[in-house]
């Protein structure tokens, strides 16, 4: 058995899989869209059984529009569960190109999708985020794990995310090995380590990458986001922000921390700013991005954009979202405003006009310019760049 | 084709938009004199069978009924009871539209006390009719097709039977009041002045006079009690709110974003939006421009909802003319503000008049359940072929200076823009613009719009490339395969057939 159905599943189906002695293929399928597509979802079960050499077999799929790889995907985990295959039924790819391998692309929003709801990935991709999510972790069922990472995989090669970030939130160490095995070659741009506390486990996940992609290809460069969920992780950050030079982005995750810390996670945050400062100056100290944990009240976006600003007050360049509706929120968060942006085009023409007069301070009103306070204008403005709010 | 005739009736196909033209008189109702009515105004009797008995209640009558009582409407089905009970055979059953709560009537139809239904099949009622079990055809009117159809003689109705929240002995109602107060009566005006008898049910009973007289008095029959018309939590039910799914949120900002880059927001604009979670959230977006830029609305018009009441008093929009309360906001503010008003199909819709609202409309936001690459659009059948909405104003509306079709592309597989569309419900000619998730698609025919938005940074695409996208994402669906039974006739606003639904093909 896998896949979910019921009322208000979408876009899914659940499959029984029965092996027969005699009797061949019996496919025994409840759509609600028979009349389009039950003719081609017949043909697609066909070949899959084909595929894996089932000859006698009763199936039973109920289906409520699921596609055609969340149908594969399903029926696979089922032939999966009752044999011990290591074959793979992948549909031609159809996503759309990957541009992939900028190490320091924006990553303001990050799109957490549940790894085994196939209705939430379809669309993700129109909300704009910098990133998707395709989570096997925290939002899947322990019992449903299998099933996740092949309609994960699936997702990976068919749905387009018009060009988000393709990430995958891997499960905490050894089983996410697995999951990075099965995943590597199929699209996957960036890999969230979950509950990572010690530089080893980036080399772990980044071995067992090489190895695989070594062996399937595709050449490509894989990117890691390590999730900081613990005290110890804490206290190791800098190693694991600088544990390779594929590590781009480091997260902080505050749920778990704050349990971690034995202390309740508020909405002013003091309990983890010790943590949170940490994590910024470890990043910033390894030349990577760092990446605020997510707002947890979906329905409130004035108190998700206060949060967001005081997040990039700190340092933090991105954050987590769970809802569609934040990512717009958290891209205006992080934009800078439009006086620091006229104050440090003011501050570098002030700095170039002393230069050619051969001055060697220089000065805007009555405040003095320095080199640090150069750096920062530039910095504003290569921000702004990227928003296009200069050229 | 569509066929020529209908239940024994002669019928006309489909010309063209503006093309039929009829000359001829409209149809008058018999000659009523006050010695027939009681003196002193009081034309109650005992109960709803009494009132159907007095009105001569027999085989193959035509009885209509109204859906101001949406979902919660107790009374059509009471009506049936007692003719099932009586005996009678062969009626036609002449909703303004049918809702799920109705298919208690399912039974009616399998023993012949109701021959068939002429009205919008939703739901239950709707796929009963797919499956070619109904006697008759069904015949789908829009609401303005409905009042046409009435006052051209095309139906006859000979019991009319009015659900009340409010009214006095002498028949006088309105909705605005009672247990079961809806706003507005106004899909019951052609049936109050056009039907041979007109029996005005209410379970809260006023002394005269009852005021407002949504419905007069003076087209009235007789009146009776009834312990309870409608389920009031049903009545004003919680579908009217705004989605929160992202993706229908994305629809309806990028519908407004629209509206505005075309140059249709602006000041003493008119507005129509329906009562679906998409189009309320188009109202709101239209809200945040209007406060953006400082400007009002002169009118919006369509279903009344808290939403839309919230505009009016804050100042947002003029007035309010009402087709259909959705909900208690609505109600109160139609009893307290002059300035919301309530309308009917007659002053919106009606197509055989001297003009209508609907035309003046400066942009209205409709639904459908399939598109096609010619901008024809179906609301009444499912692409598998089973018949399942009604068609409610969405034709009528169709006259707006600009129609704009917030639909996703896709529904669990199933895509929305097509080839072709299984019924034709509105003609391309009529649609503008179809709004979906991954693209906006404007009429070629509107260049007007095409120039106006080119530069706006908006998703503009040929509707041929939604329609492959939807395909490289679902699949390229099979059509639905149908006997040649004919089930259902489409109705065009002008009285003519434009499409015809057949039965579905059973393996």
């Amino acid at each position: 058995m896998a896949g979910n159905t019921g009322d208000k599943v979408r876009s899914d189906c659940r499959i029984k899989l029965t092996l027969a002695e005699k009797g061949g293929i019996v496919i025994n399928m409840e759509s609600k869209v028979t009349v389009m597509y039950g003719e081609a979802n017949l043909q697609l079960v066909r070949e899959i059984m084909e595929f894996f050499g089932i000859h006698h077999a009763t199936i039973d799929i109920e289906d409520s529009g699921a596609l055609p790889h969340v149908l594969a995907a399903r029926l696979e985990v089922c032939i999966k569960k009752i044999s011990n295959t290591r074959k793979e039924y992948l549909l031609p790819i159809s996503r759309g190109e990957i541009v992939g391998g900028e190490p320091g692309r924006f990553r303001r929003s990050r799109l957490y999708l549940p790894g085994n709801t196939p209705a939430m990935m379809i669309n993700a991709g129109i909300h704009q985020s910098d990133g998707i999510i395709l989570d096997l972790e925290d939002s899947v069922a322990a019992e449903r794990k299998d099933e996740a990472r092949i309609l994960v995989r699936n997702a990976l090669r068919n749905i387009d995310f018009f060009g988000a970030e393709r990430m995958v939130r891997i499960n905490q160490l050894p089983l996410g090995l697995e999951d990075t095995a099965i995943l590597a070659p199929h699209g996957v741009e960036l890999i969230l380590i979950p509950k990572c506390e010690e530089d080893w486990q980036v080399h772990e996940v980044e071995k067992v990458v090489s190895s695989t992609l070594e062996k399937t290809g595709p050449d490509q460069q894989i990117f890691f986001m390590p999730i900081i969920e613990s005290a110890l992780g804490v206290e190791n950050a800098f190693r694991i922000a600088s544990a390779s030079k594929n590590v781009v982005a480091m997260a902080i995750g505050l749920e778990d921390l704050c349990a971690d810390l034995g202390v309740a996670r508020t909405a002013g945050g003091k309990e983890s700013f010790f943590a949170r400062t940490r994590i910024v100056n470890a990043c910033k100290a390894a030349g990577i991005q760092p990446i605020d944990s997510v707002f947890s009240d979906v329905t409130n976006m004035e108190a998700l954009l206060e949060n967001v600003k005081k997040s990039a007050a700190l340092g933090f360049e991105g954050m987590g979202c769970i809802h569609p509706g934040q990512i717009r929120v958290i891209h205006q968060g992080f934009r800078p405003g439009e006086p620091e942006v006229e104050k440090a085009l003011k501050i570098l023409e002030a700095y170039r006009e002393a230069r050619k007069n051969g001055l060697g301070v220089v000065s805007l009103g009555s405040k003095m310019i320095d080199a640090p306070v150069v750096a920062r204008a530039e910095q504003t403005l290569q921000l702004a760049r990227k928003y296009r709010l200069i050229k | 084709m569509v066929p020529d005739q209908v239940n024994g009736r002669e019928q006309i196909p489909y010309k063209g938009v503006g093309k039929y033209i009829p000359d001829a008189n409209r149809h008058a109702p018999r000659i009523a004199s006050c010695a027939n009515y009681p003196a002193n105004g009081d034309k109650r009797l005992k109960d709803l069978k009494a009132a159907l008995e007095k009105s001569g209640l027999r085989d193959g009558m035509t009885i209509s009924t109204h859906h101001h009582f949406r979902n919660g409407d107790l009374l059509a089905n009471q009506v049936f009871d007692i003719a099932h009970e009586m005996g009678v055979k062969d009626l036609t059953w002449f909703p303004s539209a049918s809702f799920p709560c109705h298919e208690h009537l399912v039974q009616y139809l399998e023993d012949g006390t109701i021959h068939h239904i002429e009205g919008s099949m939703n739901g239950p009622l709707g796929q009963y009719v797919s499956e070619g079990r109904m006697n008759g055809t069904g015949v789908l009117r829009s609401h303005g097709g409905r009042y046409q159809a009435v006052q051209d003689g095309e139906v006859q109705i000979d019991i009319a039977v009015i659900g009340s929240p409010t009214a006095d002995p002498f028949g006088n109602a309105n909705g605005l009041s009672g247990d079961s107060a809806c706003g507005l009566l106004g899909f019951a005006l052609a049936d109050s002045q056009y039907a041979d008898q007109v029996i005005v049910a209410t379970d809260n009973l006023v002394e005269f006079p009852c005021i407002p007289w949504q419905i007069q008095g003076n087209y009235v029959d007789h009146v009776v009690e009834v312990e309870r018309l409608g389920d009031p939590g049903q009545i004003v039910s919680g579908t009217t709110r705004i989605t929160r799914s992202p993706d229908r949120l994305m629809l309806a900002e990028l519908t407004a974003r629209f509206c505005d880059a075309a140059g249709i927001i602006r000041d003493g604009f008119s507005f129509q939006s329906g009562a679906g979670g998409t189009s309320l959230a188009v109202g709101e977006y239209f809200r945040q421009i209007m406060q953006e830029k400082k400007i009002r609305a002169r009118f919006a018009r369509g279903g009344s909802n808290q939403y839309l009441v919230s505009m009016l008093e804050e100042g947002l929009v003029d007035y309010i003319l009402d087709g259909q309360t959705f909900d208690l906001d609505g109600v109160r503010s139609m009893a307290e503000n002059p300035n919301h008003v309530w309308t009917s199909p007659f002053t919106s819709y009606n197509y055989h008049s001297k003009g209508n609202f609907a035309g003046m409309v400066d942009v209205v936001i409709l639904g459908a359940t399939e598109v096609d690459t010619s901008f024809n659009a179906n609301v009444v059948t499912h692409s598998d072929g089973s018949l399942l909405h009604g068609i409610g104003g969405w034709q009528n509306c169709l006259f707006s200076k600009t129609v704009i079709l917030p639909i996703p592309l896709f529904r669990d597989r199933i895509p929305v823009v097509k080839d072709r569309v299984t019924t034709l419900c509105g003609p391309g000619e009529l649609i503008d613009v179809i709004v979906t998730e991954r693209g906006i698609a404007i009429n070629p025919l509107r260049k007007d719009l095409v120039e106006a938005t080119r530069d706006s940074g908006l998703p503009i695409k040929t509707i041929e490339e939604l329609k492959s996208e939807a395909e490289r994402i679902c699949g390229v669906p099979r059509s639905a395969e149908f006997e040649d039974e004919v089930v259902a006739v489409i109705k065009w606003v002008d009285g003519t057939i434009i499409d015809a639904v057949r039965k579905v093909r059973q393996e």
